[in-house]
């Protein structure tokens, strides 16, 4: 039976906020981290609490922690070192597994998030900017009276226009594939695949391979919690549609171009199911969007390349054990919208957002390593992902076609990474724990 | 030097030695579970060595029939691994028993090493490294115990050939078929 009392919302439920802000913080001492931690906790609401408002309610407040975080809480050593490794170590020294080479080196991040003191994340997510300025400045007289506080940095979020579906920067329609939990009631749409053991997302539940194992201590700390994996991801839509105008002779070229790179047109119709023209109704009707598969469907890739983004991170049917892949993805676009035809600005806009699972090396970094950056991911042999893998201007993509495949070379990066981390996502329980600590269990640890 | 910089050109042979330590010096490649052992003309590869718990040894010619059963069961059962050749021996030295168990794989060990003790875990198929001496007993729900074990055993190579280096087991059976594919439309053409 899942605890929604006690787990935070944001693993649960996706809430209907146009807007919203992360706010990245330190701490000087423990004292003033609890302290900053208790008054906030009673607005971090679990996800029974939003399923029964959500209708109702305005904002929604997440909050999680680095290792660090547990660490400038006055979490005990004892404890600290039942976490798992690539936790402990966080998503700085994670660089080269990860891809963050390069331009994404987190030398070049920026908010502070490549330090040892970036702490915790406060994750806001409201329904409109009225709403959002109130809690900025709720939230500012909090800091102010928690001496030993900082923020480092803080994001806000936009959605773009048009509002009326999620979608990227590029244009591209999102949300289209989540994995549902067993036991939530919640029913796939075709094509998804069956529910998941609840362990593959939360902690303290039977996973795919069985009963839980190796839990962090105290199982208070650990029980309803998860891991999250924060990517923030400039995209950069003038070089994208340059090189859709290159590609691409007319309009219809430059969709066929933009929809080979991702698998499914920037309606969301997938090219397995409309290879030659796009189909916005087929995008927009969730029970028909995300049902196909590619190992019957499209073996060779002659609607969706083998090497595209959506092959990659969900390769279906032609991955093994892909129950032990999956990830829950949140978060939302940040930055100004680029109208089409508008030059560079040089604003930053992208994605910001969270990959949550239990396991961050066996889901979101073989996810990185494996899927989005290995160069021979299904033979290829000198390619990336296209939208988000680590470009450098050297590498290709490949479109299949009969009789001859379209082979463009020298692809550039669509994409930066400009910040990430790795936060440990506490039950709603474990949050109290955290604020009630107390100065003797470090000098005990 | 990157891996693709190394692959040459099939046709013609190649070998490697490899520096004192396993790893050129200046392009060690981190994988999630450690360093990333070198590939090389034969491809990636590993070579476990352990001794075998005292008098253990029928259990391991009992596992060889069950492997064979399996494959010929399930010829796919070790897709996920990425295979050329598995080699399993047992050996003597003053008076006990030891275990190699050589692989050569078309990925690093480091990519998919849950799959393969997911694929262990489900199919029985390593019961016989729970006969070797320090085999972790908690390695169905300890993956990170098992790597351990693993690369702790693991023997690295200074010296290996490839005859058609570089070439993956994948690209191999796709020459095959194109070459039945081919012989398969002459008969067609007759």
């Amino acid at each position: 039976m899942i605890e929604y009392e006690d787990i935070q919302h944001i693993l649960l439920t996706r809430v209907p906020a146009l807007t919203g802000r992360y706010e990245f913080l330190s701490f000087r001492n423990a004292a003033s981290g609890r302290a900053w931690l208790s008054a906030i906790l009673e607005k971090a609401q679990s996800a029974a609490e939003v399923r029964a408002s959500v209708e109702q309610d305005k904002r929604w407040v997440t909050v999680a922690f680095t290792w660090n975080g547990l660490h400038a809480l006055g979490v005990d050593e004892r404890s600290l070192a039942t976490f798992p490794e690539e936790f402990r170590q966080g998503m700085v020294a994670r660089a080269e597994i990860l891809g963050d080479t390069g331009q994404n080196h987190p030398d070049n991040w920026v908010g502070g998030l490549a330090s040892p003191d970036l702490h915790a994340i406060a994750i806001l997510f409201a329904r409109d900017a009225a709403e959002r300025n109130r809690c900025q400045i709720e939230h500012a007289n909090l800091v102010a009276q928690c001496e030993g506080v900082k923020v480092l940095s803080a994001l806000d979020l936009e959605a773009t226009p048009p509002f009326d579906y999620a979608h990227d920067h590029f244009g591209y329609r999102d949300r289209l594939s989540q994995p549902v939990i067993e036991g939530t009631g919640e029913v796939p749409t075709p094509g998804t695949g069956a529910p998941l053991k609840p362990g593959e997302f939360v902690l303290g539940y039977p996973d795919e391979n069985g009963p839980p194992a190796n839990l962090p201590q105290p199982e208070i700390l650990s029980r309803n919690g998860s891991y999250m994996a924060y990517r923030r991801l400039e995209e950069h839509v003038a070089k994208f549609r340059d090189f859709l105008r290159e590609h691409g002779k007319t309009p219809e070229e430059q969709e066929l171009i933009a929809a080979k790179l991702m698998g499914r047109w920037r309606s969301g119709a997938p090219l397995t199911l409309a290879p030659d023209k796009d189909d916005p109704a087929l995008g927009a009707d969730p029970q028909r969007n995300n049902d196909f598969n590619y190992k019957q469907m499209d073996p060779h890739g002659y609607a969706v390349p083998l090497g595209s983004h959506m092959r990659r991170m969900n390769p279906r049917d032609t991955a093994h054990n892909m129950n032990r892949r999956r990830m829950i993805r949140r978060g939302a676009t940040y930055g100004p919208h680029l109208p089409e035809g508008a030059a560079e600005d040089g604003a930053e806009r992208g994605i910001a957002a969270f990959v949550i699972c239990a396991s961050l090396i066996r889901q979101f970094e073989f996810a990185q390593n494996v899927w989005v950056n290995d160069r021979s991911f299904h033979e290829l042999g000198n390619e990336r992902d296209p939208i988000i893998g680590n470009q450098d201007g050297t590498l290709e993509f490949k479109i299949p076609k009969r009789p001859i495949r379209k082979k463009i070379t020298g692809l550039p990066a669509f994409t930066t990474v400009r910040g990430g981390a790795y936060f440990f996502l506490p039950g709603i329980k474990a949050l109290r724990y955290l604020a009630t600590l107390d100065d003797t269990s470090i000098e005990t640890g | 030097m990157s891996d693709t910089s190394r692959q040459g050109d099939w046709t013609k042979p190649a070998a490697m030695a490899i520096p004192e330590g396993s790893f050129f010096k200046d392009e060690v490649k981190q994988g999630r579970y450690g360093p990333i052992f070198p590939k090389t003309p034969a491809c990636y590869g590993f070579s476990i060595i352990a001794k075998i718990i005292p008098g253990r040894e029928p259990v391991f010619y009992e596992y060889a029939k069950n492997i064979e059963k399996a494959v010929a069961g399930q010829p796919d059962v070790l897709a996920v691994l990425k295979l050329h050749y598995l080699r399993w021996n047992l050996f003597e030295i003053k008076g006990e028993t030891y275990f190699q168990y050589m692989g050569i794989f078309d990925t690093d060990f480091d990519k998919y090493v849950e799959d393969a003790v997911g694929l262990f875990a489900a199919s029985g198929l390593v019961t016989v490294f729970e006969n070797l001496e320090g085999f972790p007993n908690d390695w169905k729900t300890n993956a990170p115990a098992f790597i351990k074990f693993v690369r702790d055993h693991h023997r690295p190579s200074f010296l290996e050939y490839g005859e058609y280096p570089f070439v993956s087991a994948d690209e191999i059976k796709k020459a095959l078929q194109l070459k039945a594919a081919f012989s398969n439309m002459l008969d067609q053409m007759q």
